[in-house]
């Protein structure tokens, strides 16, 4: 879960990494209260989880509390980049005298997290990075030992950092890596850090992914999730513990495993190329498991996207047998018409493996009108696209 | 032969009386794998009946391993318990350590990774989040159907449990060595290239399919290996070629940011090394067969 600044700027202050006084605001009447109480000049930023706001007009500077209410109204509501801005945050403003580039990430490839300092902050680092090579340092952390003292005085010497602020850095990279750990974060991004002309240190912005498996070790950061922002749709496959993922297209897509579903997509993509092009609707992986129950709600969420057409059920029976998987469909059918949900479109069921001479016999059985039984994926995907573009 | 895992391997399961665990020690026991006994030591001393098979539970890895010459383990606790239970397994220097468990911290890998590493990487871990490993006819450790297909000349490595399974039912009348699940998470043990070696040293494999799926770079970092050092035949397939960029395809490793990690990547780079590379999983089938035919 990528945070906004607001938030990450809150999480650094609770571990007393130093920030400028702040806050959010959701309306332009927030924002002038919030402007009162901070003082004089403010810096108005818009809350996007998206690079390039400050290009788009989103980063205001305001003198005045009539300033202040112009600029939040201008910035909320605004688009930058297909984000709609829903809160700005407000902060004092500080004198820079320098703008240096920190963060911890995880180093997925080395399986290890990397820390990547550069006195050279406050624009792209990966240009940087490019052009300037032995200005970024990065530095391999055992997640054994994590950073300390020590580790963080070697990465004030290795990165060049100003010697007068030796002992604010180090104190600023152990809080940080406090952080990065305590909260189980696989990116905390500070850019720019900067000095003021007093020599002081503070993070001006805070980058901050967390890791939604750790969630359960986390029950206080359930307030970050950002539940206007997610799909409704999204909202309540989470809510029935289902992995679903909103997309664009006609076909809804139901199956079991992650990798069978992404290439589940792949194929309905290819065979809607035949088929108006039509693309599928989602991504829903229901699990190993594909019970009646489970398959219910994924039904039902599915069948809830108006843009749907058709549904493409495509089941590779591994541990649960075909059958049980067969009579999990006509079992989630029938939930649905018992709870009264209006099920009207076509769906094209494909299940193989464990027992799936059994299970699609059960379907043909069962005679049912809207389910259409084809025996390989590529075929389904084809009839699926089908249904789907004479539905539109 | 098969790699990693065989006839000879005595496999414990960590988190065996949990319903997991129980349920698929009991498929192991089915398939054939020789299952020694499981760990908990809030059961220690204990016997576990499991159709008709007495399993004795231990305290701790390094107690079943002394019992019973256990050489290898499947993990199946919970996500908050698996760092610990993998490091007790890396403490016993147990040969291999399956990690079934999904939704594990990365926080957690990352640091039983490292903890392996410090040990001198004794053992080997395969996982987290993945269906383990299967040498059909020989073990099976892991969730992997036991039933799909027999022995045969191709190696299989996979991100990705069903897509494993798609591949081995396409391909159930050649047969398989060994097929390894690596995992979906961001931070695995075992890798492509780490079962691409094993399985290029192996002389019961004659070819060699793997599937990957966006998210990384560890495909682009696998063509690399095939291209220096890999002389059997390699098919490839990659799932996610239509997937958007920014959004979690399930796995917690399958996000495309930016340009890095997308399907045609990693396609490009396998195809560069000579690999073929299947449009879906039923024409990788077909490569696969069209090679075993002109082996």
């Amino acid at each position: 879960m990528d945070l906004y600044e607001y938030q990450g700027r809150a999480l650094f202050a609770r571990h007393s990494v130093p920030v400028l006084d702040g806050g959010v605001a959701t309306t332009p009447q927030e924002a002038v209260e919030l402007a009162e109480r901070l003082g004089d000049r403010v810096v108005v930023k818009a809350q996007v989880k998206v690079g390039g706001r400050g290009k788009a007009g989103g980063v205001k500077l305001a003198d005045t509390v009539d300033e202040v209410k112009t600029h939040a109204t201008n910035i909320l509501g605004m688009d930058i980049k297909g984000h709609t801005v829903e809160k700005v945050m407000l902060t004092v403003t500080a004198d820079i005298d320098s703008e240096y580039y920190f963060s911890y990430l995880l180093d997925r490839a080395n399986r290890t997290f990397l820390c990547i300092a550069s006195v050279a902050g406050g624009m792209e680092i990966e240009e940087v990075a490019h052009t300037d090579p032995d200005k970024v340092v990065k530095l391999p952390i055992d997640a054994g030992v994590g950073v300390t003292e020590e580790i963080a005085n070697d990465i004030v010497t290795r990165a060049g950092f100003p010697e007068d602020l030796r002992d604010q850095l180090v104190d600023v990279f152990v809080k940080l890596w406090g952080a990065f750990v305590a909260e189980d974060a696989t990116l905390v991004e500070v850019n720019p850090l900067v000095r003021t002309p007093e020599g002081k240190v503070l993070a001006l912005d805070a980058k901050v992914t967390l890791d939604e498996n750790a969630d359960f070790r986390h029950p206080e950061n359930a307030e970050f999730e950002d539940k206007a922002a997610v799909d409704p749709l999204e909202q309540r496959a989470k809510d029935s513990g289902l992995n679903y993922v909103k997309l664009d297209g006609a076909v809804g897509i139901i199956g079991n495993g992650a990798g069978l579903v992404m290439s589940t997509l792949d194929v309905v993509s290819y065979a809607g190329e035949n088929h108006g092009g039509v693309k599928p609707a989602n991504f829903l992986d229901i699990g190993g498991g594909a019970s009646a129950a489970v398959m219910a709600n994924g039904l039902e969420v599915v069948l809830s996207d108006p843009q749907v057409k058709s549904v493409f059920v495509n089941i590779f029976g591994g541990i649960t047998a075909c059958d049980e998987v067969a009579r999990g469909i006509l079992g989630a059918l029938q939930t649905l018409a018992d709870r009264g949900e209006d099920v009207t479109k076509p769906l094209v069921a494909r299940i193989d493996g464990n027992n799936a001479e059994e299970g699609r016999k059960i379907l043909a059985d069962a005679n049912h009108p809207l389910i259409t039984v084809v025996e390989t994926m590529d075929a389904a995907a084809d009839k699926a696209a089908e249904l789907a573009n004479k539905g539109a | 032969m098969a790699i990693f895992l065989n006839e000879n391997s005595k496999v414990i399961v960590q988190g065996m009386t949990g319903s997991e665990g129980m349920k698929h020690t009991r498929r192991m026991l089915k398939a054939g794998t020789e299952i020694v006994g499981g760990v908990n030591p809030r059961k220690a001393g204990t016997k576990v009946d499991v159709d008709g098979v007495s399993l004795p539970v231990f305290a701790s890895v390094q107690e079943a391993i002394s019992e019973t010459g256990a050489n290898a383990s499947v993990v199946f606790v919970p996500p908050a318990f698996s760092k610990a239970a993998v490091i007790e397994a890396i403490d016993a220097e147990i040969e291999l350590v399956i990690v079934i468990t999904e939704g594990i911290p990365v926080h957690d890998s990352v640091t039983f990774w490292n903890y392996a590493e410090s040990k001198g990487n004794k053992t080997r871990i395969v996982g987290p989040n993945c269906p383990g490993i299967a040498s059909p006819g020989k073990s099976n450790a892991g969730i992997t159907p036991a039933d799909i297909t027999g022995s045969g000349p191709i190696g299989l490595v996979s991100k990705s449990g069903t897509l494993t399974y798609q591949l081995m039912y396409e391909l159930r009348d050649i047969g398989f060595s060994t097929s390894v699940g690596i995992g979906g998470d961001p931070v695995i043990g075992t890798t492509h290239i780490d079962c691409l070696k094993a399985f290029e040293e192996d002389p019961e494999t004659k070819a060699i399919v793997m599937i990957g799926e966006i998210g990384g770079d560890a495909e682009e970092r696998a063509a690399e290996y095939i291209k220096n050092h890999v002389t059997k035949p390699v098919v490839g397939y990659i799932a996610g070629f239509t997937a958007p960029e920014g959004k979690t395809m399930g796995h917690a490793g399958a996000i495309i940011s930016g340009s890095a990690g997308t399907a045609d990547s990693k396609k490009e780079a396998l195809e560069a090394a000579g690999v073929k590379v299947g449009k879906t999983p039923s024409e990788t089938a077909r490569l696969m067969r069209e090679v075993v035919e002109n082996l």
